[in-house]
């Protein structure tokens, strides 16, 4: 539709506004930026899992050529410069704060993990810092490394953080009720119990990360430029925690940024280190990863090992489940990795189901390889993975059909408030099963099957049916859980003179479309054309602060700011609407971009009264200040509660283990939806993710080195084109009860829903009780060879 | 370093200069003539967020040298809208079928799809798929790029 439509864009698939700029070459990314006198970082990476630094030979490395400065631990440690902050405090089972050991921006005495942060060498060219970089000496005394989450925990692993962080680890966590989770499954009738592993990830942004730190002497301002979700939290932590500069000197500016799913929402060694350094240089610093650096030193996702019993009772209704979670952090804290795997998996154990009794015990641990954070979906596709393997799992072992024993548990009242700390607000779970389980064509399954099995194809069919939550809130609960950080989300909308809107907020666009959507929602709102409504996000020196893009929290929480923003700029224009057309402030009703006196046909235009607010001549100043530019916040009751039924259909050819997946059909209840295409679009790309982590993506490190056997495209498999299916996708709807706008987040579901639905399909193809992930070619072969 | 010169032509227009021998195309793109739009996702020549054409074939411009364009013709995502500012039909496809996200897989994709244009008239979804197989995207899922592709080969065929 066009954008110059009177008519409400809500809801419609709209043309994203953004496009032209990314289509044509003009987007604007951190490594295109290029500052006058720009010198260029390399960061010296540690080459061991694990080992002591005895000592640096610099000398040489200063004399290279163009070589401008190197930073080193010791210097860090030299100016007091504080350790990366988590923003996430966790309480253990005994009531003690979990261990925090010092994440240091430069590694100071040992490194951790292959490719720690070493140096910092800043030359006139790139490739002078990658010389100067090769010629610093480190003295590494080696120290044995462990990898594995649950290998932390054996006696006499090595200690990660000695004794800042005994025995590995940060902390023992749990929730629900164990007495009472025992007690169901000690009487059930049967116990249906799976032990897996939720393989780690590379997030792999197409855009590696980038920065550039530039100091303006002049006026003692810094800027940095960088590839980031988030500005204004990353300039917060950055400033106030770890370099101690004044947060109003720093403008952080995150430009067009090439996709995010987590992992660019964390405060990272390197622009911490060049916003230092930038100062000392005197030149702006420019940094750019470099896609195995990537590997090696972006925040990683999942990397789970559990263990899980569903009771039941004889009908198939869910007496308890009981969770034990060895979660790997990595080698250190990253800036949300201790709630991932607590707040963000264990309060999702519920699902679907009224399950009564639920316990999970979480041991968080250090490993010697990069830290785990979130990633797209963020703890809930674990939760879900293992909530919906062990449902498929039980109704194979109770010999029931998968869509029945779900029907027979699912929630069917609400507001429910599940054993393990959320209330879901609303839903409607066997309305979207349903419609999957038609738009699957899943009653057509058995011809099917038997038509692969007359060609000597193995087919089978699996479902997950998945609830997440997003929109993470209100502030006051997650405080109290541990959040070191607000909830809330900003808009400001600033209505210019000639009617024309720039609408400004704290959430961060990096894919998700939001100067389309977000343009929407004002033009519904205020009847102004989407063309004269600018949205501006990403820069800490135009937009008031805000929390920024994670956990599908946008347009719930973002959007609801910006709404309550419009509601004031129409309570305000109604003010002066009233003054203009000299009737009472009560008669004055605002439609279709007109304000009206009620039951006339007087109305002035939109563009009129933004007019008279700032050329204020006939206006009522006595009692109303001039002007038409309102912030909002917003801090919402409760997370939104995303739900869906996925259905994945595999053909699995025996001769090569190779599994095709034939159908995959998605049905979402995501509330109401403001643009139908952007959100079908944030659909296909997490299922596309979720099946590459089901069959294609794992992230190894070799077991005795730590080394990162994993580190290239070549050598980690991303979803190609070839790999993937068309996927049906459908919507249902109940209306989220927490904001206005009825939306609940949609950016997540794809990648929480899919893994349990293609696995669930290769083992009910394959007749075997579980396969790990990624169920690549040779893991099926051998599953098929050991089963024969 | 040795340096060479080394004349080209670039989106229609003649290019000369003197660069560093081992300068790649996409840096002498990116760098020296600040067509920024060509974008670096790899070190291995896996993603295609490089991908230009070079006499009309699609190139992975990270791994060919500028020297090796020498004589030759151009084309990034830069030289493609008309002189009005209008999108090429591949481009306008992207947007109609929201083939893109964050953009920065798309360059490589839309310029990996016009060349496409001239060896396939109307190719089904399992072709295009498997053409596609030098350029990743990490938002998209690939489907509506598939179907952008489809609906920009068949306006350009028009």
């Amino acid at each position: 539709m066009s954008d110059m439509s009177t008519q409400s864009p809500l809801g419609q698939a709209v043309r994203r506004k953004e496009d032209y700029r990314f289509l044509t070459g003009g987007g604007r990314y951190t490594d295109d930026i290029r500052l006058d006198n720009q010198a260029y970082a390399y960061f010296l990476r540690s080459p061991h899992a694990h080992a002591r630094i005895k000592g640096y030979g610099l000398e040489a490395a200063k004399q290279s050529p163009g070589v401008l400065g190197i930073l080193t631990g010791a210097d860090i440690k030299a100016a007091g410069i504080g350790g990366l902050p988590c923003g996430w405090l966790i309480t253990d089972v005994n009531g003690q704060p979990m261990k925090e050991p010092p994440h240091p921006v430069l590694a100071i005495d040992k490194v951790r993990y292959v490719g720690d942060h070493v140096a910092l060498v800043v030359a006139d060219t790139l490739a002078q810092a990658k010389a100067a970089a090769a010629l610093i000496e480190v003295d590494y005394d080696v120290l044995p490394a462990v990898v594995k989450g649950p290998d932390a925990l054996k006696p006499g692993a090595p200690q990660v953080h000695d004794d800042a962080a005994p025995n590995n680890t940060s902390y023992v966590w749990q929730i629900g009720d164990k007495a009472a989770a025992d007690a169901a499954i000690a009487k059930a009738h049967h116990v249906t119990r799976l032990e897996f592993d939720n393989n780690r990830l590379v997030p792999n942004a197409i855009e590696p990360r980038a920065a550039v730190a530039h100091y303006d002497r002049a006026n003692d301002q810094y800027t940095l430029y960088v590839s980031n979700q988030n500005p204004h939290v990353e300039r917060l932590l950055m400033t106030a925690f770890v370099l101690g500069l004044p947060e109003h000197k720093v403008r952080v500016i995150a430009p067009d940024v090439g996709g995010g799913f987590g992992s660019k929402i964390y405060l990272y060694a390197e622009e911490t280190a060049m916003v230092f350094f930038s100062k000392q240089i005197g030149r702006p610093i420019k940094w750019t990863c470099e896609r195995t650096e990537e590997f090696l030193s972006v925040a990683h996702g999942r990397d789970h090992h559990s263990v899980a019993e569903l009771a039941m009772d004889k009908e198939g209704n869910f007496l308890a489940l009981r969770v034990k979670t060895n979660a790997n952090l990595g080698a250190y804290l990253s800036t949300f990795g201790s709630c991932v795997p607590t707040i963000l998996y264990a309060t999702l154990l519920a699902g679907q189901y009224k399950t009564p009794a639920i316990h999970a015990e979480v041991t968080a641990v250090f490993t010697n390889t990069a830290p785990v954070d979130a990633y797209r979906g963020a703890g809930r596709p674990e939760a879900t993975y293992l909530v919906e393997r062990i449902v498929e799992t039980a109704a194979r072992d109770m010999k029931m059909d998968p869509t029945e024993i779900r029907r027979r548990n699912f929630i069917t009242q609400f507001p429910y408030q599940t054993p393990v700390a959320l209330q879901y607000d609303t839903g409607n779970y066997a309305a979207s099963l349903d419609k999957c389980l038609k738009m699957a064509d899943v009653e057509g399954y058995p011809a099917r099957k038997q038509a692969s099995e007359a060609k000597g194809m193995k087919r089978g069919i699996g479902y997950s049916c998945y609830i997440e939550a997003c929109g993470i809130a209100p502030s006051r609960v997650a405080g109290a859980l541990g959040a070191r950080a607000g909830l809330f989300e900003v808009g400001q909308i600033r209505v210019h003179p000639t009617g024309k809107i720039s609408v400004f907020t704290g959430t961060h666009s990096h894919g998700q479309g939001h100067e389309t959507t977000f343009a929407q929602v004002v033009s519904d709102r205020l009847g102004v054309p989407m063309a004269d409504i600018e949205v501006v996000h990403g820069d800490t020196d135009r937009i008031p602060f805000g929390m920024g893009t994670y956990g599908s929290r946008s347009l719930a929480v973002g959007g609801t700011a910006i709404v309550k923003a419009t509601e004031k700029i129409v309570a305000k224009g109604k003010k002066i609407a009233a003054h203009l057309m000299e009737a009472a402030e009560s008669d004055i009703e605002f439609k279709d971009g007109k304000f009206a006196v009620a039951g006339t046909d007087k109305s002035l235009p939109f563009a009129q009264v933004a007019l008279t607010a700032y050329v204020p001549h006939n206006y009522p100043l006595e009692t109303l200040e001039p002007g038409l530019d309102e912030t909002a916040f917003f801090d919402p009751a409760n997370f939104t509660f995303p739900a869906g039924c996925y259905v994945c259909e595999v053909e699995i050819d025996p001769e090569t283990g190779h599994t095709r997946i034939d159908r995959f059909t998605a049905v979402d209840d995501f509330g109401n939806v403001v643009n139908p295409m952007i959100v079908e679009g944030q659909v296909h790309g997490g299922i596309a993710q979720g099946i590459g982590q089901a069959l294609l993506e794992a992230c190894i490190y070799d077991k005795e080195s730590g080394q990162l056997l994993t580190a290239s495209f070549m050598d980690y498999a991303m979803p190609h084109a070839s790999d993937l299916p068309t996927f049906q996708v459908g919507t249902t709807c109940t209306p989220c009860t927490v904001n206005p706008l009825g939306v609940k987040g949609c950016g997540e579901a794809g990648a929480i829903g899919s893994p349990p639905a293609v696995i669930n399909a290769i083992t009910d193809a394959l007749g075997v009780r579980d396969i790990a992930m990624p169920a690549t070619p040779l893991r099926v072969w051998e599953t098929l060879q050991a089963n024969q | 370093m040795s340096s060479v010169e080394l004349s080209l032509t670039v989106n229609g227009k003649p290019v000369s200069v003197t660069i560093n021998a081992s300068t790649s195309l996409v840096e002498l793109l990116r760098e020296n003539l600040r067509l920024t739009g060509t974008h670096v996702g790899c070190d291995t020549a896996q993603c295609g967020a490089c991908t230009v054409l070079l006499n009309g074939r699609a190139v992975k411009s990270c791994n060919v040298l500028a020297a090796q364009a020498r004589g030759m013709q151009v084309t990034t995502i830069e030289g493609l809208a008309a002189a009005n500012g209008d999108m090429h039909p591949m481009q306008a496809a992207f947007k109609e079928c929201h083939g893109l996200q964050c953009g920065f897989c798309t360059p490589g994709m839309v310029m990996s799809a016009c060349e496409l244009a001239g060896r396939m008239q109307n190719p089904s979804e399992a072709e295009v798929r498997a053409a596609f197989d030098g350029n990743l995207c990490r938002c998209t899922g690939y489907q509506n790029i598939v179907k952008s592709v489809q609906t920009g080969l068949a306006a350009m065929n028009k």
